[in-house]
């Protein structure tokens, strides 16, 4: 599904990742780990089609992204469900129609109806918090709500970028144990963070590979986690 | 078809599509006002050309086509001096008939002043040709030269020396009103991609978020094309509703259609400024998009 061949990225600063190939199979499990500023936002953004890269090739469902067109991009990010570092919500509207923004976008506004998102938004527990607005909410509650939107187009992959950023340990556990559940749904999960500590519990939950970006490589990490 | 169809898709949209974009009070209130103010201005520009239209046809029907050889001699030589008249203007580049009047046609002509039951034997009353134009019309100082030479007692009477820079000058005041209103329309498109543009700036994080749920450009570039559409329709109705109730309490046309007493909309004419609301609409849909779709190419 996500395809990278002997990709690199430059940008004015530099070459920030290069030769990097990776096969994301059906239904894996993966942590992306690495210092702040290794590159993980950039590697993930350049799985969604946000960046492109310098060189070599980037596949999303068997297309390289180079061919495909703004329009086709949107259509293909429906079925990549991710969680920015930052969120990324629309701060004038309340949290339910943040979490419903992908299918209003895609045509579907009939399901985005509060009633039709509780379930989901109690599985989040964000059930009592559906009308707040997203400045209104902790940390935790944000990159829950991030995570409920990543999954409501019921996509194949799910990518998420530092999702146990700014909350505490326990409010990780739980975010972990979502995606790990998701993952026993058969999704596709790509997690990147800095917390090994994270890696480190996820194990006994589920077979994940960790990656680490170092030195603008990619590497499969060893027993020293 | 198709694109009619995308249009109306675009402008209907749904209601929760249209909150995505935060609104924003400011560019509301100026975007209404100016197609409002615009609006009004087309009204008047419309109700100028269309009035300088009907003044400049009616001079031109009514009178331009004819003009009068006036023959003043004595009693004994007007018959020969008509004749001769005749004889010229038969021969005259640009007239396509000429004829002198009966004696009862003068009377007629006369009645008004005189009253009827007058005899004009006896009275030197002149003797009148009626000369019919065509084409581009005669060479008014060849003729007059000619008929000096040939015709002692005729005058050419010639209306049409006073009446075509008239009807000149009410074809330009309409060809006036016309531009008018291209520059109205050419001003409405510029001020609201200006007001567009700048709204579409101001949202780029929204676009961004919008972007990375899976928006495509023409569901961004609708939510904003709707509202200004939107905007200008609501801003044009009243703008125009205010400019034919103000075309409405000009003075009305008197008969004599003096020029200023005649400006405004006669008959169903009234139908065409209510044109005025949908097209200014429309202006705002295309600019809004372009605007649109301008900015979302430029932004990743
Ligand atoms: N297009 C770009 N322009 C400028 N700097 C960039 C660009 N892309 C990446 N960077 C820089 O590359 C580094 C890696 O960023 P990032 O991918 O966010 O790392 P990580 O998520 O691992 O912390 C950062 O220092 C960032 O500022
Ligand atoms: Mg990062």
């Amino acid at each position: 599904m996500i395809e990278l061949e002997n990709m690199a990225y430059s940008y004015g600063g530099g070459e920030l990742l290069s030769g990097i190939s990776l096969k994301l199979a059906p239904g894996s499990f993966h942590f992306l780990t690495g210092p702040s500023g290794a590159g993980k936002t950039t590697f993930l953004r350049l799985c969604y089609g946000d960046l492109t890269a310098t060189s070599g090739t980037v596949r999303l469902f068997g297309r390289d992204v180079r061919d495909l067109t703004r329009d086709q991009i949107a259509l293909l990010r429906r079925k990549i469900g991710t969680v920015h570092q930052d969120c990324q919500f629309l701060d004038h509207l309340p949290l339910y129609e943040n979490i419903a923004l992908p299918l209003t976008v895609s045509g579907h506004s009939e399901w985005t109806d509060e009633a039709n998102l509780k379930e989901l938004m109690q599985w989040v527990g964000l059930g009592s918090r559906a009308r707040a607005l997203p400045p209104e909410l902790s940390g935790g509650e944000r990159q829950r709500a991030a995570l409920a939107r990543a999954i409501i187009m019921s996509p194949d992959v799910i990518l998420a970028d530092e999702p146990t950023g700014n909350v505490d340990w326990e409010m990780s556990q739980r975010l972990l144990t979502l995606l790990v559940e998701l993952n026993r749904l058969g999704k596709t999960v790509v997690i990147a963070t800095h917390d090994l500590a994270l890696i480190r519990a996820a194990k006994s939950q589920v077979q994940a590979r960790v990656l680490r970006i170092a030195n603008r490589k990619l590497q499969l990490a060893g027993a020293d986690l | 078809m198709k694109a009619l169809k995308t249009a109306l898709a675009l402008l209907v949209g749904d209601a929760q599509s249209d909150r995505v974009v935060p609104p924003t009070g400011h560019t509301v209130r100026l975007t209404l006002f100016s197609a409002g103010a615009m609006a009004f201005l087309a009204v008047f520009a419309l109700a100028l050309s269309m009035a300088t239209g009907r003044l400049a046809s009616l001079w031109g029907d009514e009178l331009a086509r004819s003009s009068t050889i006036r023959i003043s001699a004595p009693e004994a030589q007007v018959a020969d001096q008509t004749a001769a008249a005749l004889k010229v203007l038969e021969t005259t580049p640009g007239v396509a008939s000429a004829r002198a009047l009966t004696t009862e046609e003068q009377q007629q002509l006369l009645e008004p002043w005189f009253g009827n039951g007058l005899s004009l034997d006896g009275l030197p009353v002149p003797q009148l040709i009626e000369v019919v134009e065509k084409g581009d019309g005669f060479d008014a100082e060849g003729l007059r030269l000619r008929l000096q030479a040939e015709v002692p007692g005729a005058t050419l009477d010639d209306h049409t020396r006073w009446r075509r820079p008239l009807v000149k000058a009410a074809r330009s005041l309409r060809l006036l009103g016309a531009l008018s209103l291209i520059l109205i329309g050419g001003t409405m498109a510029a001020m609201i991609t200006l007001a567009a543009t700048a709204a579409l700036a101001a949202n780029s994080q929204v676009i961004r978020v919008l972007r990375l749920v899976g928006a495509q450009d023409s569901y961004i570039a609708g939510a904003f094309v709707r509202r200004f559409t939107l905007r200008a329709l609501i801003g044009g109705a009243a703008g125009t509703a205010v400019g034919m109730i103000a075309v409405a309490l000009l003075p009305s046309a008197q008969p004599e259609g003096g020029f200023l007493t005649g400006l405004g909309f006669e008959g169903w004419h009234w139908l065409w400024p209510l044109l005025i609301p949908p097209l200014g609409a429309v202006v705002a849909f295309v600019a809004t998009r372009e605007a649109a779709m301008r900015t979302l190419r430029g932004l990743r």
